[in-house]
Order: C-alpha cells, then sequence, then structure tokens
C-alpha cells in the first residue's frame, strides 16, 4: 500500500513560535553549552593548583580573546540556565502554571539573565 | 498479590526501586547550585585581574576551599545527570549511546576529581 505524503507535524515553515517551547529548548541549549565550560573552569583550577608559572602561562590562553567572548556566552548560559531553572524547580512544587504566568516568569528570567550578563560582562570579562 | 504483570514477571522487569533517583539528583544539584553558583559568582566580581596571588589565597582559606570543591562536585554531578539526558534522547543507535553515555561519565568523575584535588593542592599543598 501507497503512503500518502501527507504534511508533517510541527510544519517548521509555519509554526507559531511560544515562549513555553523557545525557553524550554534554551534551557536545553544553555545547559549543553555550560558542560562544554565545565572543562575550561577545571582547566583554570588546575592551572592554579600549578602555580604562579604555569598560571601565567595559562593566563594567555584563558585571557584571549576567543575566549572572552565565549566567556560571555557561558555568563548568559549560566545565568539563563539559573534563572529557568528556578521556574522549573517552582513547577515541580506545583506553582506557576497558569499563562500568565509562564510569560511573566519566562520573560523575567530572560531579562534577569541578560543584565546579569552585560553586568559580568562590563565588571568581570572585558 | 503482586501488581506486576504476568509477563513482566518472567522478564524479570519491573520497578527497580531506583526509578526517580536521577530526576530527584537533578533536582537536589540544581537547588545546591542555585547558592553555590550565586556565591562564587558574587566572589567572581572581587577577583579583579585575576592575578595569581590574590585569587589563590582566596580559593586556599578553608571556608572558600570547602564551598568551591562542593560546586566543582555538584557541577559535574548536575552536568552528568542533564547530559545523559540529551544522549538518551537525541542518540538513537544503541552501541553509540552507550559508549557516549559511557564515555560522558568517566570524563565528568575526571573533571571532579581533578577539580577537587586542584582545590585541596591549594589549600593543603606547600607554595609552588
Amino acid at each position: 500500500m501507497d503512503r500518502v505524503e501527507r504534511p508533517l507535524s510541527p510544519h517548521l515553515q509555519v509554526y507559531r513560535w511560544q515562549i513555553s517551547s523557545v525557553l524550554s529548548i534554551l534551557h536545553r541549549l544553555t545547559g549543553v553549552a555550560l558542560t562544554l565550560g565545565l572543562p575550561v573552569f577545571v582547566y583554570w583550577l588546575f592551572a592554579l593548583a600549578s602555580g604562579p608559572q604555569a598560571y601565567a602561562e595559562a593566563q594567555l590562553i584563558l585571557g584571549s580573546m576567543w575566549l572572552k567572548l565565549c566567556y560571555l556566552g557561558w555568563s548568559f548560559c549560566f545565568f539563563y540556565h539559573m534563572a529557568n531553572g528556578i521556574r522549573h524547580l517552582g513547577w515541580d512544587l506545583g506553582y506557576g502554571f497558569e499563562s500568565v504566568q509562564i510569560h511573566v516568569s519566562g520573560w523575567a528570567g530572560v531579562i534577569t539573565a541578560l543584565v546579569a550578563t552585560l553586568v559580568y560582562g562590563s565588571l568581570v570579562i572585558f | 498479590m503482586s501488581l506486576v504483570s504476568p509477563l513482566n514477571r518472567v522478564l524479570g522487569l519491573g520497578s527497580a526501586k531506583e526509578g526517580t533517583e536521577h530526576w530527584w539528583g537533578q533536582r537536589l544539584s540544581a537547588v545546591a547550585l542555585v547558592v553555590l553558583g550565586l556565591w562564587f559568582a558574587g566572589a567572581v566580581l572581587g577577583f579583579g585581574e585575576f592575578g595569581y596571588a590574590s585569587v589563590s589565597s582566596w580559593i586556599a582559606q578553608p571556608f572558600n576551599a570547602v564551598l568551591v570543591s562542593l560546586l566543582v562536585l555538584t557541577l559535574a554531578y548536575h552536568s552528568q545527570l542533564g547530559v545523559q539526558v540529551v544522549v538518551e534522547d537525541y542518540v538513537h543507535a544503541t552501541g553509540l549511546k552507550i559508549a557516549t553515555l559511557i564515555a560522558l561519565k568517566f570524563l565528568h568523575i575526571v573533571l571532579a576529581a581533578v577539580g577537587v584535588f586542584a582545590v585541596l593542592k591549594l589549600a593543603l599543598g606547600a607554595p609552588l
């Protein structure tokens, strides 16, 4: 029997994004990105433990412009994943499921993360 | 009276008594990371130019050494749990999936060990 060629769901070209799914996808993406940052954090600790000479050499790598851009990205990932994670903990406790609450808490998390990233970028990274 | 279906009883399937462990561990480590993460993010604001002397002596203080160790351990644990779910969701070839999951477990254990050792070295070791 021939399969009828029906369109597959979701229809990505006409798919209307909604905050709930976008923030959920972003939560997972930022989590994976933070996992990629963990080796850098551990490398930094290891360089410190290896003494001033080794740390000075490591700082040439850790202080490079490319990594500074990564730190900015990881800062956003860190603060977003934390803010959105707190939303998840609230849902786990049974709070915040109303549509209005989803929107307010979602945007609050995004804005908090952006502000914290800007503060971190200007005070710590650059 | 057993509520396990006859087929499952024969196959030895059914509750393994630890089905919620992953979910619960992810939540508990998340709560811990809110506290540890915000504490460390606040401390980093005072690191200035990240000079060796100031940062290493800060980590070497007992209170900070304990909390940074806990931070590294909890980060590795939470990261392992999260990335495990991602692999289970997207890698469908059984062999590749199992190999990736094992590799990620080893990697996270190595990261946790190196991180904690580094903190202990700074806190307890002779100055280099």
